[in-house]
């Protein structure tokens, strides 16, 4: 305890807004149990980027507004819940977590800030922790809970490191979300229709359960599903992000 | 290890071959020659490897319903290409008076469409996932013949469409549902419906035909505990449903919304078991099934059955005729589901009364004694 707290005060000076991660490890899906990823030091935002930041950036930057945007970039859905390209809606719209961006996107708006996405053992690993515990998953009542929080679309919490809502109503992206997968992007290739996604893991059927260290771990598989299916261009109505350093 | 699975597997081809030579002597010349090659070789039971052949005429647009609704029977005598639309909505619906439940639906609805192809159709999934969805989903057709029956090519994220195409050559009802992980979770919150492959001699025709599936919810709460319910993991996996429902939730099928039919008409029942868990013993109380096509085959298999078992995942195709009139009572006879997990269905009957088939006599049932 006395060593977490002093690791936590070592980290504490992080820029305003991004709380200190201390190192750790955790146990990703797809690994043995007994053998848990080591996660560095690392911060991250205590808030998903609002659609209010978001409208910051796309000002001082017109190659990312939606009329502007590369389709390389963004598929057709970028910012379409925006009524227009530099109005990101009301007051309360623009305290909203933003949606309907590309991964292209969420890394510039990271870049320009001197961030960077986190990586998806970083995101996990503190996705990991309820309000009191760094990890929290194998108490069936907090996998419970998620499950409540992705179905119901309700909730959100602090976290003990203090990071929030991390679960809450909707999905962030990883910097390497899909290299898991394969060598080229999963979600590409199931775009294709090719099935030819040559993935360890097959999301698509029963047989995931197979190698997982925890098939009850039900918002991991959620979540590992939904990064399987995206291509850097997805852009979607429940997927937002934040940045890390 | 992988030898012995082959030396079973070379055992079991020679007893198939064997068989199938001693049924050649028993049949005789005579039958062979008056089928087709592949007509023979099903008829003796054997294991046909098919291609399809029929020439692929026109294109269509498959009639989909809501349960209990089945598309009219398939009258063409060719195959064409079928476009199935298939809409994935996520959205929240009553599964009990007052108990709200966050569904994934094909079509809107729990259970899903009703397809309704002829054999050797070319069929064309057009899997659509509605843009404020938060799930990717997919869809596994049992009528499917290939890797993931579907899965493996379907996979969609919100706001966007995956079509994928197959051959339906296995005639038969079948189930569908989406095998994205994990399956069991987007199962339990609705994710599945029917597909029913027409023989390409059709059906014998009936008068009425009905879509029936029983599944079961899981929740957070006890059985009719009011307000907005979640999956609970733990009583999925112990097996310890909720709710043990036909067609999407209490009483769907029940009291205004009974099935109709009138004394006199034939009856078909497309009954599907999309689990999660349990095997339906299901029964129609007062009303024995004339024909049984077992598991969904092509083939009565059996005649005057009064409790048809169903697999998670399987289906089942009955038939009666209807001879007295009253509610006639849909349950899975694994009674304490019926009683007091939901799984009550209802087919009002109307028409007159024949009481050489069915009276009272005397009795507290008994009026005017």
């Amino acid at each position: 305890m006395i060593a977490a707290l002093l690791s936590l005060a070592l980290l504490a000076k992080v820029p305003a807004g991004m709380v200190p991660i201390p190192a750790g490890a955790y146990h990703p899906l797809f690994a043995m149990r007994n053998a848990p990823t080591r996660v560095a030091a690392f911060a991250v935002d205590r808030a998903p980027v609002t659609r209010g930041e978001f409208l910051i950036f796309v000002r001082a930057n017109p190659a990312w507004r939606r009329s502007a945007i590369k389709p390389s970039l963004a598929g057709a859905s970028y910012l379409s819940d925006w009524p227009s390209d530099l109005d990101a809606g009301n007051r309360t719209s623009r305290d909203q977590p933003v949606r309907n961006v590309s991964w292209f996107a969420a890394r510039a708006y990271c870049a320009a800030r001197g961030k960077r996405l986190p990586t998806t053992d970083e995101w996990e690993y503190v996705a990991a922790a309820d309000e009191k515990r760094r990890d929290a998953t194998s108490d069936p009542a907090f996998i419970q809970r998620l499950i409540a929080m992705y179905t119901n679309h309700r909730g959100g919490f602090r976290n003990v490191y203090g990071v929030d809502d991390l679960h809450a109503d909707g999905w962030e992206w990883t910097a390497d979300f899909n290299s898991a997968m394969s060598a080229m992007s999963a979600g590409d290739s199931m775009a294709r229709g090719d099935g030819a996604h040559g993935g360890h893991h097959d999301l698509g059927c029963a047989g995931a359960a197979f190698g997982a260290a925890d098939p009850s771990n039900y918002p991991a598989f959620l979540r590992s599903t939904v990064r399987a299916g995206l291509t850097r261009q997805s852009a979607t109505s429940h997927l937002g992000f934040r940045c890390a350093m | 290890m992988p030898v012995a699975v082959h030396e079973s597997a070379h055992t079991v081809k020679r007893a198939a071959v064997a068989a199938a030579l001693v049924s050649l002597a028993l049949l005789g010349t005579a039958t062979l020659t008056s089928c087709t090659r592949a007509d023979a070789a099903e008829s003796r039971g054997s294991i046909p490897v098919r291609t399809p052949s029929d020439p692929i005429e026109g294109q269509e647009v498959a009639v989909l319903t809501d349960a209990p609704n089945v598309p009219p029977p398939i009258t063409r005598t060719h195959a064409t290409k079928v476009i199935v639309n298939l809409d994935i909505i996520e959205k929240t619906v009553q599964i009990a008076d007052s108990v709200e439940y966050n569904v994934w639906t094909f079509g809107g609805s729990v259970p899903g469409k009703f397809i309704r192809v002829r054999e050797g159709d070319l069929v064309e999934i057009h899997l659509k996932n509605a843009a404020g969805n938060t799930m990717p989903h997919n869809i596994d057709l049992h009528a499917v013949t290939g890797p993931g029956g579907g899965a493996k090519v379907s996979m969609v994220l919100p706001g966007s469409e995956s079509i994928f195409r197959f051959t339906a050559m296995n005639p038969g009802l079948f189930i569908y549902h989406c095998a994205t992980s994990p399956v069991p979770m987007h199962m339990a919150n609705g994710m599945y419906g029917m597909i029913l492959v027409q023989p390409k001699d059709g059906l014998p025709k009936v008068d009425r035909e009905y879509y029936v599936m029983q599944s079961e919810y899981y929740t957070t709460g006890k059985f009719g505990e009011h307000g907005l319910q979640t999956l609970d993991m733990e009583k999925g996996i112990e097996e310890r449903p909720t709710y043990v429902v036909f067609n999407g939730a209490v009483g769907a099928i029940a009291g205004a919304k009974a099935l109709q039919a009138k004394v006199g008409e034939r009856v078909r029942l497309f009954v599907g078991d999309a689990g999660p868990n349990l095997t339906s013993s299901f029964h129609v109380i007062g009303e024995i099934f004339d024909n049984v096509y077992g598991e969904g085959g092509t083939v009565a298999t059996q005649h005057n059955v009064q409790t048809t078992l169903i697999p998670a995942g399987g289906s089942t195709i009955v038939e009666f005729g209807v001879e007295q009139p009253g509610d006639l009572m849909i349950v899975d006879h694994s009674i304490f589901r019926a009683f007091n997990q939901g799984a009550l269905g209802m087919i009002h009957v109307t028409g007159p009364d024949n009481a050489r088939i069915y009276a009272g006599v005397k009795g507290l049932g008994v009026k005017g004694e």
